[in-house]
């Protein structure tokens, strides 16, 4: 792993960025479409192009889909995947699954013309956004387009929020006698608080997300995330904030009794573990509620156009949505399915309570910024430095 | 005569040949990346030449990762090397082939295990609740008691001496071959006493080896990534994880070619170590052989 070091990713990324050089040729359509029936590498919609059953026959003759960077166990995915195949008769190939947003950008570019090429994408929203700003992503609006709120989607239909949470504090009841419910109490000392996030927060958006969250609890807003830094500076000076990168392996061993994370990884990555299903208690912060989602968006050059916008419409209906909830993730049309009775009540029930009245979003110029505060002064202020 | 000459002509053509898989294969893999790390440092997003981002790395966040990876890598290579050179010493005068064969295997192993296993290794063994660290509370000596924090600076160094020590004992045991029992015993006949064979005779031969070996942990420790990020949640800036953070993260997008100047800066500083140790290897191989 260590020898896998800088030089040796900055080569596989420099071949990546290369791939984009060398690969010039367009891409090929290697799926044979019926002759009558019209385009559905541009169609932006189901009706635009004969509805939902030209789609799904026309998904079924190219016979396959490409998806990339989907964990079997990230907001139960492994099921959704094996319910498309099953249900429609289309093979997933799932491409490195444990990529990141950055991974998936990558390879649409270096893979572009092959019949490999990613179809699908699963991004952060600022990665949607600069995919959308390249020209590399098709339009397209499923059936509940109406269902997504406008500011977690693009106005042309590029990218569109699908399943996402809240930052939440997670505490394990078996060793803290006092489980904190807010970025206040955190700050307690002599309670023998060891909390962590998950991951460098100039790297990984859950662990931004926290530092987001500790913003708005200590005065901070969309537009000043600075007291989110100088929140976890305070927390690492008193000892409580464990540097370390948190999840099921640190909690287990104990080395975490606390982790700021999303609230749907808590649920599917800690409480999954034996014997934590009760005895992990999961809060969304009393002091702050920072909800994000990803988004979907669909491969402009993607090698199977049908089956890509047939995964969105399946991911998009009620069963698709569903199948993320089950995941303990929140899907993007939670509020309607709510609303219509449709969610399923008992996952439902298992997450933890949303706080009242609409969420609201930080505008992607608003993270741009906090991102470059971020990058800037994590490493210098919550630091160790020799 | 001219017999001759062809013969030599292939002569030289089939190591040639022999050497061309690793030769396109090195080439493939670090040469034409070092040359795209090298040409996208001095451009823009938009793919235009420029200086800019070389001049962002160059200060603030940036700077402060090149100064902590560099002190990181010197301190690991000098404290290592020493320590290095004693067990390596000690393993090679040792009476039991076995013991020196049974370091040799380990120390090729441990040379290369890093990355998230060895961070999860060392948060079980000596984090806040490790068993170690347990062990060690039991007896009044927990370390943590006495200012050691495992996810800090020093916390990343002293993990490294996990890989570091072992890799100098692989470099440093050839050249302690190398130093011949007869030379210890012509100086002892010629009266000189141990402490005078090692600062005129043992010290001077082994000293190239024993810098050019701290350069190789220099090299190592420098661009070493996945340990440190992963034990550490970025509290600690180094020039890898910087470059973790732009090229291949889920936070920061659209500044790649920040990435490559932090590249760029790095392959600079790491050709200088390779030109010295290219210099102190020369020296070595002097009584070497």
């Amino acid at each position: 792993m260590r020898r896998a070091s800088t030089i040796h990713w900055l080569v596989a990324l420099a071949i990546t960025s290369l791939g984009l050089v060398s690969i010039a040729a367009p891409a090929s359509s290697a799926s044979v479409r019926p002759k009558a029936s019209c385009n559905w590498a541009t169609a932006t919609s189901a009706v635009s192009c004969g509805g939902m059953s030209a789609l799904v026959s026309a998904a079924e003759t190219e016979g396959h889909l490409n998806v990339i960077t989907l964990p079997s166990n990230w907001a139960n995915y492994g099921t959704i995947i094996k319910d498309f195949e099953k249900k429609y008769h289309i093979a997933i190939n799932s491409e490195n699954p444990e990529g990141s947003s950055q991974d998936e950008l990558n390879a649409i570019a270096a893979d572009a013309g092959r019949s490999d090429d990613p179809d699908v994408l699963d991004v952060g929203q600022s990665f949607g956004i600069e995919a959308a700003q390249k020209g590399e992503l098709a339009p397209y609006k499923v059936a509940t387009w109406a269902e997504i709120p406008a500011a977690q989607k693009d106005p042309n239909g590029d990218w569109y929020g699908d399943y996402g949470g809240y930052v939440a504090i997670g505490c394990d009841t078996a060793t803290v006698t006092v489980c904190p419910t807010s970025f206040k109490q955190m700050l307690d000392t002599g309670q023998g608080y060891k909390i962590g996030i998950n991951n460098n927060p100039t790297e990984a958006s859950a662990a931004f997300s926290a530092v987001f969250a500790a913003a708005l609890a200590n005065g901070g807003s969309f537009n000043n995330i600075k007291p989110g830094i100088d929140y976890f500076a305070q927390l690492n000076k008193e000892g409580n904030f464990v540097a370390t990168t948190a999840g099921p392996a640190t909690v287990q061993s104990g080395a975490t009794n606390i982790v700021i994370w999303w609230d749907y990884l808590q649920a599917s990555e800690i409480n999954a573990l034996p014997g934590y299903a009760s005895k992990w208690k999961v809060v969304i912060p009393t002091d702050a509620s920072y909800a994000a989602y990803y988004d979907q968006a669909i491969n402009k050059g993607a090698p199977n156009p049908a089956a890509a916008r047939l995964w969105e419409e399946y991911l998009y209906s009620t069963t698709g949505q569903n199948l993320w909830l089950e995941g303990e993730a929140r899907p993007i049309e939670l509020p309607y399915l709510v609303a219509h009775n449709l969610a399923n009540a008992k996952a439902l029930a298992a997450l933890p309570t949303a706080p009242a009245g609409t969420t609201t979003f930080p505008t992607q110029a608003q993270i741009t910024a906090a991102q470059t505060v971020v990058a800037a002064d994590w490493p210098t202020e919550v630091t160790s430095g020799p | 005569m001219e017999q001759i000459r062809k013969r030599g002509l292939v002569r030289g053509v089939r190591p040639a040949l022999a050497m061309a898989p690793f030769a396109i294969y090195t080439f493939i893999g670090l040469g034409i990346p070092t040359l795209a790390v090298i040409s996208l440092a001095f451009r823009s997003e938009q793919g235009k030449l420029t200086l800019a981002n070389l001049h962002t790395v160059a200060q603030g966040t940036y700077r402060i990762g090149f100064e902590n990876s560099i002190i990181l890598a010197t301190i690991t290579s000098i404290v290592p090397g020493i320590l290095g050179v004693f067990l390596a010493y000690a393993i090679a005068t040792s009476h039991s082939g076995m013991l020196r064969r049974l370091v040799a295997a380990a120390s090729g192993v441990l040379a290369n295990f890093g990355g998230i296993n060895l961070t999860f290794m060392f948060i079980a063994s000596l984090g806040s609740t490790g068993v170690l660290t347990v062990w060690l509370a039991a007896i009044h000596a927990n370390p943590w008691h006495y200012g050691f924090n495992l996810y800090s600076f020093y916390g990343v160094a002293f993990v490294y001496m996990y890989f570091q020590i072992p890799l100098m004992v692989l470099v440093i045991t050839p050249a302690l071959g190398g130093l011949r029992p007869s030379w210890r015993e012509a100086a002892e006949n010629l009266g000189a006493s141990s402490f005078k064979y090692w600062r005129t005779v043992g010290i001077p031969v082994l000293l190239p080896s024993v810098l050019g070996g701290m350069l190789l942990l220099f090299g190592s420790g420098f661009a070493a990534y996945a340990t440190a990020d992963t034990l550490t949640a970025g509290t600690v800036t180094l020039a890898p994880i910087q470059i973790g953070a732009v090229l291949n993260g889920n936070v920061i997008a659209g500044e790649e070619n920040i990435g490559y100047a932090i590249g760029f800066g790095m392959l600079v500083v790491l050709s200088i170590t390779m030109i010295l140790y290219g210099l102190v290897r020369k020296r070595a191989s002097r009584w070497l052989r």
